[in-house]
């Protein structure tokens, strides 16, 4: 229940990190606070979009959906069940993949670190370190 | 459980009251993208025509689509473009609208914020011939070269405080996103690109800047004999 409990804490903050991106993408939000990150450079780089869709709008989907399974998972008649620690486990990989590819071109094509992305990979990385051990134990 | 979904209700208000600060305090600089337009694209955006040299009643009008550091845009605007502009622009035969089409290159799309937030003190084309007479320099850059092009600033005589907070903001991203989607619209694959008063033109073309004057000539009937 704890790595469950903590998984939707850590999507919740990750989902929160992705709408502010993504508001940005859209207009919302004019500027982002980034001190003396590259916040815009990377997100308006060709990057911050794929087939059209800001790359935010990914990561709000994403966390969201990680966020509704571990808050499943954790319902009563749920807390046995094995089904949401698998699909934290898979959904969490893939998110670590993109995060680790991402952070790839930030690091070794755009050059330039923005430090929302960089909060969002910790996000990510902690998610699946407790999802993945978790899914490993059981 | 119940402490813990108090806790979750804290971050999701905490994040929600950030974010609405977030987007009163900012949002008026930069205008929320249009419904009909796409993401983080303005009207104005869309609007804007490319910074235009020569005359408004030049009988030919040239708009090029390019990249600073795409290097065939370099070598052409330092080989051929001051002929063109010497013989064909200055003399209000052609005009030349420059449009954005920020290519892969890391630098592509923060060498034409440089060129914009210049253009936007009235130094564009300035600018535009600091970033191509340079490009050898600042395109190898492993590392940013924001400080490099604050440099070709300073030397073209730019306010750098107008310049920094224009780059800063990224003011102008929308405009160049702008333009590279018009781009592609009007089917834009490489740079440079030249449309004739409209009409692409063949590659071929622009092998020399003799190839233009003769195709001006063409199209202004000097070239008839």
């Amino acid at each position: 229940m704890r790595r469950r409990q903590a998984i939707a804490l850590l999507a919740l903050v990750g989902f929160c990190i992705a709408l502010y991106l993504w508001f940005y993408k859209i207009g919302i939000i004019g500027k982002l606070q980034c001190g003396s990150g590259s916040c815009e450079y990377v997100q308006t780089s060709r990057y911050g979009a794929l087939f059209g869709v800001p790359v935010a709008f990914y990561g709000v989907v994403g966390y969201a959906v990680m966020f509704a399974v571990a808050i499943a998972g954790l319902q009563p008649s749920q807390l046995a069940r094995r089904w949401p620690t698998t699909a934290l486990a898979l959904l969490s990989a893939g998110g670590l993949l993109c995060t680790l590819y991402l952070t790839g071109i930030e690091l070794f094509v755009l050059h330039a670190i923005c430090r929302w992305c960089v909060g969002s990979a910790v996000v990510m990385t902690g998610i699946a370190a407790i999802a993945l051990t978790g899914a490993m134990r059981r | 459980m119940r402490p813990f979904y108090l806790l979750l209700a804290l971050v999701a208000v905490v994040a929600g009251v950030l974010m609405w600060r977030a987007s009163r305090s900012s949002g008026g600089d930069v205008p929320v993208a249009a419904a009909d337009a796409p993401a983080f694209v303005t009207a104005a955006d869309s609007a804007f025509p490319g910074y235009v040299l020569g005359s408004a009643t030049a009988a030919v009008e040239v708009v090029e689509f390019a990249d600073f550091q795409c290097p065939h845009c370099g070598e052409f605007a330092n080989v051929q473009f001051p002929t063109i502009r010497e013989q064909l622009i200055n003399t209000g035969q052609l005009r030349w609208r420059f449009r954005d089409f920020p290519l892969n290159f890391p630098w592509s799309r923060v060498a034409a914020l440089a060129g914009q937030c210049a253009g936007e003190q009235g130094k564009f084309w300035e600018m535009e011939d600091a970033l191509f007479q340079q490009q050898a320099a600042w395109g190898r850059s492993s590392s940013n070269p924001t400080s490099a092009f604050r440099d070709l600033a300073r030397g073209i005589g730019v306010n750098l405080d107008t310049y920094n907070a224009c780059m800063d903001s990224q003011r102008y991203a929308g405009r160049i996103e702008a333009s590279h989607r018009e781009g592609m619209a009007r089917g834009v694959t490489g740079t440079p690109t030249f449309f004739v008063n409209g009409r692409e033109l063949d590659n071929n073309h622009f092998g020399s800047s003799d190839a233009f004057k003769n195709l001006v000539d063409s199209l202004t009937g000097k070239g008839r004999h």
